[in-house]
């Protein structure tokens, strides 16, 4: 007889954290491969070419960069979130916020105010727009005991349509010959770029600043413990007197209000105009999901998290030139890893023993 | 007018019946203490499942029973991961949907924009159907929207009559002392994230081969998202979820007649997300346990721990 029994593993490494990553990516991996094979594509080629795409040449690194700054900092903000087991999946509508807000500072200030005025400006408006989308939740969570998935869902949802009402209407740019969007934003407020790339580095740099400064407020400060007991044992932190409310809000406004920069970097850095809110937020809010976890919610590893899955994401644009795959590949590479990091943290918690008996 | 009031009522039932379909489905799951996050991307696999076999056996309810057995199998995963693997269920859920859409996009590639010749005709039910105004929208519509109200009805008996209902019920209470009844809660659990699957790929088939009788990627459209908040507006109740699902289907009608009006359809297509946590609010402050959620909706169950 064989039997199987799991036991709580009490002393995690940081080694066999590690390698439980590594392991669990290899895995999902082989079940990727498995479906490209049955989908009749070699999968050597497929894999090898999302890699090369995205790290292998030096205009696809470009991109992953670019790619990976909204995901860093989103990624960044949910790490601190998901601590308090605050299930904020509403990065998408706190980005798009994020980019109405710095719209509106841009192209009203643009024309009257220096850059080295406006863009910080810019960065701040935005930081407010994520920030006010995110304390939403927050209080509908604590005052009202409403489900924060699904407030947050909804909060998406009603600021995708508030972002369209806005280009369709009030906003929409007379240089636009009757297309939804607003005009393009003034020179000064556009952020500038490294030279023949479109990353947009002052935001890279606020964005490896963020998740370096929210990896010492996490671990490092009183607010940071108390957001961890928020999480993981609430019922002491009552006894302790953590403020609840006060607690989910500011954090809240953190992992909004760094969704709300990215949302900024979006719109000053890349599109240059206020678009539809899908080709604005491109699913980031949700990618960034991953990256948290496969950060282990510590926001340093984010920027590693960041940069990897950014580069699946121009890979999956290169394979669906060169293999004549569709977008959504990019939606099975991304959906298997993450099954397979849930796994791999099942067997690093828990201690699985078999043993054959004779009978 | 009379046209007018008909076509709407009749694209209200039509709107409604997918989110009816995945509302009941996920209001099983999450009765049982399962948040699924997965259904908009089982629509999706269930969407191209049925076109696909439809397409080819000529059969459309070949192709619902496709979609059926795609949407339980891939269910699977979240049901292990949930509640084997006692894993996040917030995050398992959102891997399924990305999964699902992945694989639909990926499988549907090849059918793309392709008409469906093999037709699933409507059900008229004599007599009934010649009432004034509502009765050709209520009585003469798709199999999809008689079986997406039988299945609620049946549902509601289900979860409130039956023995494997009160046991669904009563693991998503309280699965320790339900499991000290003898009943098995991981089975329960994952026989209502499986129940739940094929729920949210019959509104995904509904999708393809009935309502619009083609595949595109991405023609779920939000919907799955949509059933998840039904599912809190219903309050885990299936017979309240037949209201909820076509009252959000007549506003998605409702904000398109608008527009010549001068109403922006953004502003109307924004409302339901609105009545939602507006509808939440007030029942919250009126009484936060008429919420009625399942005490452990989300919270994996342990075995022998204290």
């Amino acid at each position: 007889m064989m039997h199987i029994t799991s036991s709580d593993r009490y002393q995690i490494t940081r080694l066999r954290s590690f390698m439980t990553n590594v392991f669990s990516m290899a895995a999902g991996l082989v079940v990727i491969s498995m479906i490209f094979l049955i989908a009749g594509v070699n999968p050597l080629f497929a894999i090898s070419e999302i890699f090369q795409g995205s790290f292998g040449s030096v205009y696809g690194f470009k991109e992953t960069v670019t790619k990976a700054i909204p995901l860093i900092l989103i990624g960044a903000g949910l790490t601190l979130a998901f601590r308090a087991k605050f299930w904020n999946i509403g990065a998408e509508g706190q980005l798009l916020m994020g980019a109405v807000f710095s719209t509106w500072t841009g192209l009203t200030f643009g024309n009257a105010l220096p850059s080295v005025v406006i863009i910080p400006l810019m960065f701040a408006a935005g930081f407010l727009g994520g920030a006010l989308w995110g304390i939403i939740p927050a209080i509908l969570k604590i005052k009202y005991a409403i489900n924060e998935v699904i407030s947050t869902l909804m909060l998406n949802y009603i600021c995708a349509h508030i972002l369209t009402m806005l280009i369709v209407g009030p906003w929409k740019g007379a240089t636009r010959f009757g297309f939804p969007g607003t005009d393009n934003l003034p020179d000064a407020a556009i952020l500038s770029v490294i030279p023949g790339s479109r990353i947009h580095y002052a935001t890279l740099v606020l964005a490896l600043a963020c998740a370096a400064i929210l990896t010492i407020v996490i671990y490092r400060t009183r607010f940071g413990y108390e957001a961890r007991v928020v999480g993981e044992n609430p019922e002491a932190g009552k006894y302790a007197g953590i403020n609840f409310l006060k607690t989910t809000l500011i954090l809240m406004a953190i992992s909004g209000g760094l969704a709300g920069l990215a949302g900024v970097g979006e719109v000053a850095g890349i599109h240059h105009y206020l678009g539809y809110p899908a080709s604005v937020s491109s699913g980031y809010g949700f990618t960034a999901i991953i990256v948290a976890w496969l950060a282990k919610l510590n926001p340093l590893y984010a920027i590693i998290s960041g940069i990897f899955f950014a580069g699946i994401l121009v890979g999956g644009d290169a394979i669906q030139i060169s293999l004549g795959l569709p977008a959504a590949t990019v939606d099975i590479v991304n959906g298997t890893l993450l099954i397979f990091l849930i796994m791999g943290d099942y067997f690093l918690h828990n201690k699985i023993t078999i043993t054959f008996t004779h009978t | 007018m009379e046209d007018i009031i008909i076509s709407t009522l009749q694209r209200t039932m039509v709107a409604g019946t997918p989110l009816l379909l995945a509302t009941t489905g996920e209001i099983i799951c999450e009765r049982s203490g399962i948040l699924n996050l997965g259904v908009e991307g089982v629509m999706a696999l269930g969407a191209v499942t049925a076109f696909i076999v439809t397409m080819t056996t000529g059969s459309p309810w070949l192709g619902v029973l496709a979609a059926l057995a795609a949407g339980m199998v891939i269910s699977i995963i979240h049901a292990f991961a949930s509640v084997t693997l006692q894993a996040n269920q917030v995050v398992s859920g959102l891997a399924l949907t990305m999964l699902g859409i992945g694989l639909s996009g990926m499988v549907g590639k090849p059918y793309v924009g392709k008409p469906l010749i093999s037709k699933m005709d409507d059900i008229t039910i004599p007599v009934l159907s010649d009432i004034p105004y509502i009765g050709k929208a209520l009585f003469s519509q798709s199999p999809f929207f008689f079986l997406a109200i039988f299945l609620a009805l049946v549902s509601w008996f289900f979860l409130q009559r039956t023995r494997l209902g009160i046991q669904i019920r009563s693991t998503g209470e309280n699965p320790k002392a339900t499991e000290t009844q003898g009943v098995n809660v991981f089975l329960i659990r994952y026989l209502s994230v499986i129940i739940g699957g094929g729920f949210s790929a019959l509104a995904g088939a509904h999708l393809s081969i009935s309502y619009s009788k083609s595949w595109i990627e991405g023609m779920t459209a939000g919907r799955g998202w949509i059933a998840i908040a039904l599912t809190i507006f219903a309050l885990w109740h299936p017979g309240r979820a037949i209201w909820a699902a076509f009252l959000f289907g007549g506003i998605f009608v409702v904000q398109y007649l608008m527009q010549p009006l001068g109403i922006s359809p953004n502003f109307l297509a924004m409302l339901p997300y609105i009545a939602t946590l507006l509808i939440l609010v007030l029942i919250s402050l009126k009484d936060p346990r008429k919420l009625n959620a399942p005490a452990m909706l989300a919270t994996p169950y342990k075995r022998g721990e204290r």
